[in-house]
């Protein structure tokens, strides 16, 4: 029940836990309860939208980082990862496997705001050992949707057999 | 002037689907629960495979009976049915299960033939035995049963004329599935009777209850008599694919080929690549829309119901067939003032046989919103009427 509650919610937050109970056959007591749960044990930890930026006509940029560290005695990657994650700035950190330790996905106004970030917060920061930046460009998927997809019209006959 | 159209052809009704469609298709602002076919696109790895074979400039005819690699992987996927088939003698690709039908009555009707219909029925079965010289028997069934034929129903029916008996579940246009022990008495009515089983299970990937679809054909002694049909379109999202197939005994189906071969010559050879991939690597994009539609069923019966509309609980394919009875409208009647006054589309259930009176099929295979919005114009519409 959590996976169907949860797969459904991460396409359509707006669905409520009446909506939910017929979809999956489910009690909406049930339902009601197991988000609150989700909830509580931090596995749901918000509700948002998706925006298409592009479209929503926003100039704000976003840049990948690739970061290389000096993993601390004791902490590893967490110690470090979590301070990049308090910048209010910063919209993803990840550990990942091969060439660099953390990728972090960072918003700003301007090439300026992400540049003096890199350099003056990121850089700064003890055990850094280098970065490499990349902008986006452009955005055709994001959340597992589809911008301005063909597949989304419906082409059907109003009625057929 | 002379009429040169056959006689047959003159005296055929067109289908009660097509009128509604062309005032339907004129119409503005309309919302539509007419539809037969999902509304989920062909998966992408699909559709990416047939863009490959066009570069590859596999572009040809193909085998009659259609490609051997497909018709492995077809006697393979019906294993999961408990049935077993010879790829190269017992399996046909067609151009659809439409085609299926017509090509399995022109192989087995003399003039005079009988072929039992359980009505509401697809709209071509009638057509397709009337245009192969066959005389169509139709049972009626009907929302206190649940829409299910019984083994008496068609035992009733039996003449030394029965030639063939058409079944088709899960249903269209009612969504009506036959449990496992229905069928097993259907089988046992029909085992030692020398006629043929045509069971058109194009919806079999579409049952919501707990128990998998049954083939009759599974059951001892069924297979040397049932011609199976099934196809892509509704499990994959491949309707304008044009690609079915048919599966039976290796007489049958070498009559069958011979018909198809001289019609069709082959399936489109893009659209069989595309099918090989369906089949095997298909089956989570199956599954996936499978339960979207398990939801969306849930929730149009439960609104439905709610509205005071009495319908049943159909588990299969994708329609609910409720009743209108308590309107005093006909369903053509009532489908032409809800198109007209509330401009939503759905099909009357006498587009499917004379026992689809008092009914109208929904479809379900619609996002939530467009579901709502439908809904919300059926209750409006009810109001006033």
């Amino acid at each position: 029940m959590r996976k169907d509650i949860l797969s459904l919610l991460e396409r359509d937050a707006k669905l409520t836990p009446g909506e939910i109970a017929v979809l999956l056959g489910l009690e909406e007591t049930a339902v009601r309860e197991e988000i609150e749960a989700l909830e509580r044990e931090q596995i749901i930890c918000g509700y948002g939208a998706f925006v298409n930026r592009d479209r929503a006509g926003s100039d704000d940029l976003t840049a990948l980082i690739e970061v290389r560290v000096t993993p601390s005695r004791g902490q590893g990657f967490n110690h470090i990862a979590e301070r990049i994650g308090r910048f209010d700035e910063v919209r993803a950190v990840y550990l990942m496997s091969g060439g660099y330790d953390l990728a972090v996905l960072i918003e700003g106004k301007s090439i300026k705001d992400i540049s003096y970030f890199v350099s003056d917060k990121l850089s700064a920061l003890d055990s850094i050992l280098s970065t490499a930046t990349h902008f986006v460009m452009k955005r055709y998927k994001d959340h597992g949707v589809m911008f301005d997809d063909a597949d989304g019209g419906d082409e059907r006959m109003i009625v057929s057999p | 002037m002379k009429n040169f159209i056959a006689k047959t052809i003159q005296d055929m009704p067109p289908s009660g689907i097509r009128r509604f469609f062309d005032v339907a298709a004129t119409m503005k602002d309309v919302v539509s629960l007419g539809t037969g076919e999902p509304d989920f696109a062909t998966p992408w790895h699909i559709r990416e495979e047939a863009i490959y074979t066009l570069e590859r400039r596999r572009t040809t005819y193909g085998a009659n009976a259609g490609m051997v690699e497909l018709r492995r992987e077809i006697a393979r996927y019906m294993s999961k049915y408990g049935l077993s088939y010879d790829a190269e003698t017992q399996v046909m690709v067609s151009v659809g299960a439409s085609e299926d039908i017509d090509v399995a009555m022109r192989a087995l009707l003399n003039p005079g033939d009988e072929v039992l219909l359980v009505e509401p029925c697809f709209v071509a079965y009638k057509p397709c035995v009337v245009m192969a010289g066959g005389v169509p028997v139709t049972i009626p069934t009907g929302a206190e049963n649940g829409f299910r034929v019984t083994a008496a129903d068609i035992e009733a029916r039996l003449t030394p004329k029965t030639k063939a008996v058409l079944l088709s579940y899960p249903c269209n246009p009612t969504g009506a599935i036959l449990e496992r022990s229905e069928l097993e008495a259907v089988a046992a009515v029909l085992r030692e009777r020398d006629l043929v089983v045509i069971s058109d299970e194009i919806y079999s990937e579409l049952t919501y209850g707990d128990a998998p679809h049954v083939s009759i054909a599974s059951f001892p002694g069924m297979a040397e008599k049932t011609i199976v049909i099934n196809g892509f379109s509704k499990a994959f999202a491949m309707t304008g694919w044009r690609l079915g197939f048919v599966c039976g005994p290796a007489d049958l189906i070498a009559a069958m080929v011979k018909i198809h071969q001289y019609v069709l010559m082959c399936a489109p050879i893009i659209a069989q690549y595309a099918g090989i991939e369906a089949l095997r690597s298909g089956a989570p994009s199956v599954e996936a829309m499978r339960k979207e539609y398990d939801g969306r069923r849930r929730f149009m019966l439960k609104e439905l119901r709610e509205m005071g509309i009495d319908c049943f609980e159909a588990k299969g394919a994708f329609y609910l067939f409720p009743s209108i009875k308590q309107f005093g409208l006909s369903s053509e009647d009532f489908c032409d003032r809800l198109l007209h006054e509330a401009r939503l589309a759905v099909v009357p259930g006498t587009a499917f046989g004379d026992s689809g009176e008092g009914h109208v099929r929904c479809c379900y295979a619609y996002s939530i919103d467009n579901i709502k919005e439908a809904l919300s114009r059926l209750r409006n519409f009810i109001q006033k009427i």
